[in-house]
């Protein structure tokens, strides 16, 4: 009886590639760690609030939830998730952005580009993925703008426009869109292994950045942007992080050799440029997180700012090495 | 009927506020934990009403109930029935205010009955600009005769460009409701109603700048 309950409920398992259910069992074993440590941390050196390192832990659990209830159930579920990250970061932006009294409709239009955008990656229709926000909405947006009539700070909003979508929504797109790699591209670990890997990847990198810099940092890397990083935190972080991808990337992707090489050298760097160029604009904008969505960690675009760079990066970088010309159809 | 209100305002209400701002709570641990309470708050818009009603806890959420203008919101059958029992609005006679009638009477009421009315003394919705309008003298003799209700002052950003006045078509955008520590009762009203006004302004100080450039 009991045994027929557990087969049940490993039942929507039963797609998934061996190669990430070890890698989703690896998340899980990290998270308990994680959630000890939590707790344990305040019984060894009470005196300090261990609260939002508690909010921060828990909100890991629900977003590997989240995510991994999108992997199991498929590209769908997984392009749908993704489509409202991409409209959560980009209300985020547009919030906090300067923006006019005029622009509020466009504003509006803004948000339903989320729907051509995934769209056509729903389609599979990569060529026009490519089109749809860098040179139709590009066109579009500036020139409803122009009809709306107030030219005051025209160009810089215009501008404004195009960085958020293209950060919110193009480049995180191209994550959603690992998920639809066929198996005969990715017969590692299908294309949900793909995405899962650029995931780990990238926010190991970010909690090893912190980690390296909280233990171990002096020497401060950008002062005027993010003056809590430093070169200790940066560095410890990309040799953690390239050393995980050399080891797991076989595991989950296509890439090997020199491919992956590449790969583990040029993630944690781009995972590093996002963060510090979002922590630009939050800057500029003067704000420390850019909603408090998530507790413990900030605004979704706090916790993408990394992810707007690497899914570009690694994305392209497995079409340059392993796919050698336009993806799957 | 107040399972039906609770049930649309968690079902419905919150995850629409969600959508359409983020609804960012800032302060809280300042929110009453039981009636009789006085929330005073900016208004720019509806959405106000929407944020204020769905921050609370859903035990609480049947305690909240806006103080809304009654020549607005009852001049029609339908809205009138849909803002007294859905929303809960204790309604206002702003137009009788200043003829000698007693227009404070129903938020009496409630508050005895250990209702959380919301105010917004300004009286009515500002055009959307960053500016508060002159808070109304009301809410100083409504906190006389309910010493022991505390007044939250509550700073809404943003709510004014998801739908200002006018306005028919919402558009999404993050808000933060920054809630303040309940105001000291002052010396006369007037002084109250300083202070207040000083605590609404500093937690509009403190609020994202998420507002048109």
């Amino acid at each position: 009886m009991i045994g027929l309950l557990m087969a049940r409920a490993a039942q929507p398992l039963a797609g998934v590639a061996p190669a990430l259910r070890w890698g989703l069992l690896g998340v899980l074993v990290l998270l308990i760690l994680g959630a000890i440590a939590s707790f344990a941390l305040p019984l060894f050196r009470p005196g300090k609030s261990y609260l939002e390192l508690q909010q921060r832990v828990w909100s890991w659990w629900v977003m590997a939830a989240l995510i991994a209830g999108a992997l199991i159930a498929g590209w769908q579920v997984t392009l749908v998730l993704f489509a409202a990250i991409s409209f959560m970061a980009l209300r985020e932006f547009l919030s906090l952005a300067p923006m006019r009294r005029e622009d509020r409709l466009v504003i509006l239009l803004a948000y339903l580009v989320i729907i051509p955008s995934y769209g056509v990656l729903f389609l599979d229709r990569y060529g026009i993925y490519l089109v749809v926000i860098p040179v139709w909405t590009f066109l579009l947006i500036p020139f409803v703008m122009a009809c709306i009539g107030q030219t005051r700070a025209y160009l810089t909003t215009a501008a404004t426009f195009h960085w958020g979508l293209m950060t919110c929504v193009f480049n995180l797109g191209f994550a959603a869109y690992l998920s639809r790699a066929p198996l005969s591209e990715a017969p590692e670990a299908g294309g949900a292994g793909l995405l899962f890997f650029l995931l780990v990847a990238t926010e190991l990198n970010d909690v090893a950045q912190f980690v390296w810099g909280k233990l171990f940092g002096r020497h401060k890397i950008v002062p005027k942007v993010s003056p809590n990083k430093t070169w200790e935190g940066f560095l410890g972080g990309w040799i953690t992080t390239a050393v995980v991808i050399w080891f797991l990337g076989p595991v989950f992707t296509p890439m090997r050799g020199i491919a992956l090489a590449t790969l583990a050298f040029a993630l944690p760097l781009a995972g590093f440029a996002g963060d510090v160029t979002m922590s630009a604009v939050k800057r500029d904008i003067g704000v420390k997180d850019t909603s408090r969505l998530i507790p413990g960690h900030g605004g979704v675009l706090d916790r993408a700012d990394s992810l707007t760079f690497t899914a570009p990066l690694f994305f392209h970088l497995l079409l340059f090495f392993n796919m050698g010309r336009a993806p799957w159809p | 009927m107040a399972l039906i209100r609770l049930l649309l305002l968690v079902l419905l209400a919150r995850p629409i506020a969600r959508f359409m701002t983020g609804a960012d709570v800032i302060g809280r641990e300042h929110l009453p934990k039981r009636g009789p309470a006085i929330i005073a708050a900016n208004h720019n818009s509806h959405v106000d009403t929407l944020l204020l009603l769905t921050i609370f806890p859903p035990h609480l959420m049947g305690f909240v109930r806006p103080a809304a203008a009654a020549d607005y919101f009852l001049r029609d059958p339908f809205i009138g029935w849909f803002s007294r029992k859905l929303v809960g609005i204790v309604p206002v006679e702003r137009a009788k205010a200043g003829t000698g009638a007693d227009v404070l009477a129903p938020m009496r009421e409630a508050l005895s009955q250990g209702a959380i009315v919301i105010l917004f003394p300004e009286g009515t919705r500002g055009p959307g600009t960053d500016e508060m309008g002159e808070l109304k003298g009301g809410i100083a003799r409504l906190a006389e005769a309910f010493p022991d209700a505390p007044v939250i002052p509550i700073w809404i950003e943003g709510a004014g460009r998801v739908l200002p006045k006018g306005a028919l078509l919402p558009v999404p955008l993050n808000c933060t409701v920054l809630v303040g520590e309940a105001v000291p009762r002052g010396a006369d009203r007037p002084a109250f109603l300083t202070a207040l006004r000083d605590r609404l302004l500093a937690l509009k100080a403190e609020a994202p700048p998420q507002r048109w450039r």
